[in-house]
């Protein structure tokens, strides 16, 4: 499967020719409006929201947001002027910006309800230019995607990541930005496979990110944070006995001279000496 | 770019994201276009905690037209507010029908922030004196590398 990814950056990839396909082809219509409707499943929302859309494209997503139950509005922000092109031929009702998500969001703290992506953050982990790190831009994507969400606020992003490293890179820029962070998987291990990165910002009602999908029928939850816990349990604590022992026994293993164990090892002095 | 989204646009650059001067952008040579959008009184009443009144006004100023100084008291809507209009009108503390005076204020929010747009303009940043531009209602985010 050919990756757009590979081909050019976004803004040039996206040209007349290829936004028009993109957005006339009822293939990828049916496929972003599918993936729309489950991100707003997803950010629960009950009452009309303000809601940015990155990488908002031709709109297509957007439509979805402002013909739901309730009506959200919109603001949408691409990097492609072609797209933002098509998307004002169709009249969406979203208000557009043209904009690099790397680059940060140009938003003040506290602005949106939600913020949705579809299929487009996979574009940050490009290196189009020399001198761009795609770690440097995806932190300052979710930074400012962070600061830009009200608390209680929740963000929804479905992406195309070429492997599993890539996923991680994403996730842990998420992590690190401060967002309670989950990953959806829609239909795994088949073609049609989607991945969702849900990310909560504080606040009384996300507590725990897995409450997203407590109300979900079909989704499993595997927790790894118990796991990454645990791991961190089971290294000894510097200065321990049992630390001290771990290490004379790497040091000998290693061929050092080590002075041998007694009852006396890691022990403090007592204050009398 | 409706005044909506101009009223949570601060300047990108780096260097302003620390000066208070960076919000609001403020509009140059804006010509101004009305596009009629759906009434939306909920949104409206989940929005007004969060804006800059006093950026509201400035950047209304900019573009030649007059707001009240301060920020217009709403109780706040629920869905529950407009069944009660239709249902048996009885009134309580908050799930009371929208009165007349607050559906004027709402009216008047509506027109200013949702149905009013810059078509073609600038954006400054009142405090690097960056210029965003605004073409056919989509405004210029794009900054040159040396400013990100």
């Amino acid at each position: 499967m050919s990756r757009p990814e590979d081909n050019l950056p976004p803004d040039l990839f996206y040209n007349d020719t290829e936004s028009r396909k993109y957005t006339t082809s009822s293939r990828i219509k049916n496929i972003q409006a599918s993936m729309t409707n489950r991100a707003l499943e997803l950010l629960g929302l009950e009452t009309p929201s303000l809601i940015l859309d990155i990488g908002c494209g031709s709109g297509l997503s957007g439509e979805i947001l402002s013909e739901g139950d309730p009506s959200h509005t919109w603001i949408g922000m691409d990097i492609s002027p072609s797209m933002l092109a098509v998307a004002l031929d169709r009249e969406v009702d979203g208000d557009l910006l043209l904009g690099d998500m790397g680059q940060g969001l140009p938003f003040r703290a506290g602005s949106f309800d939600a913020a949705i992506s579809i299929s487009a953050i996979q574009w940050l982990c490009n290196e189009d230019e020399k001198g761009v790190d795609p770690k440097t831009r995806l932190s300052r994507f979710f930074d400012s995607l962070y600061a830009c969400l009200k608390r209680d606020g929740k963000a929804v992003c479905q992406f195309y990541p070429r492997d599993d490293k890539q996923r991680d890179m994403i996730c842990s820029a998420a992590i690190k930005a401060g967002f309670g962070a989950g990953l959806l998987e829609d239909d795994p291990e088949t073609k049609n496979k989607k991945l969702y990165l849900v990310l909560t910002v504080g606040g009384e009602g996300n507590k725990d990110i897995t409450g997203v999908v407590k109300n979900m029928d079909g989704v499993d939850v595997y927790d790894n944070r118990k796991k990454l816990l645990a791991k961190a349990k089971g290294e000894a604590k510097q200065g321990t006995k049992a630390w001290i022992m771990k290490k004379k026994e790497t040091d000998r293993r290693k061929g050092k001279v080590v002075k041998s164990d007694s009852k006396y090892t890691g022990r403090k002095r007592s204050i009398k000496f | 770019m409706k005044l909506l989204t101009a009223n949570f646009i601060s300047c990108a650059v780096k260097a302003c994201k620390s000066s208070p001067l960076s919000f609001p952008l403020h509009f140059r040579d804006a010509e101004l276009a009305s596009k009629p959008v759906p009434y939306n009184p909920l949104l409206l009443s989940n929005l007004l905690p969060r804006l800059d009144w006093a950026a509201l006004v400035t950047s209304s100023k900019e573009l030649g037209f007059t707001l009240p100084e301060t920020k217009p008291e709403l109780p706040r809507l629920s869905a529950s507010s407009f069944a009660a209009t239709t249902g048996d009108g009885d009134m309580n503390m908050d799930g009371g029908a929208v009165g007349e005076e607050d559906e004027k204020t709402l009216r008047m929010l509506h027109k200013v922030l949702m149905e009013t747009e810059v078509v073609e303009g600038k954006m400054v940043c009142g405090s690097c004196g960056f210029e965003y531009g605004i073409h056919q209602t989509v405004g210029n985010f794009l900054l040159p590398s040396h400013l990100v």
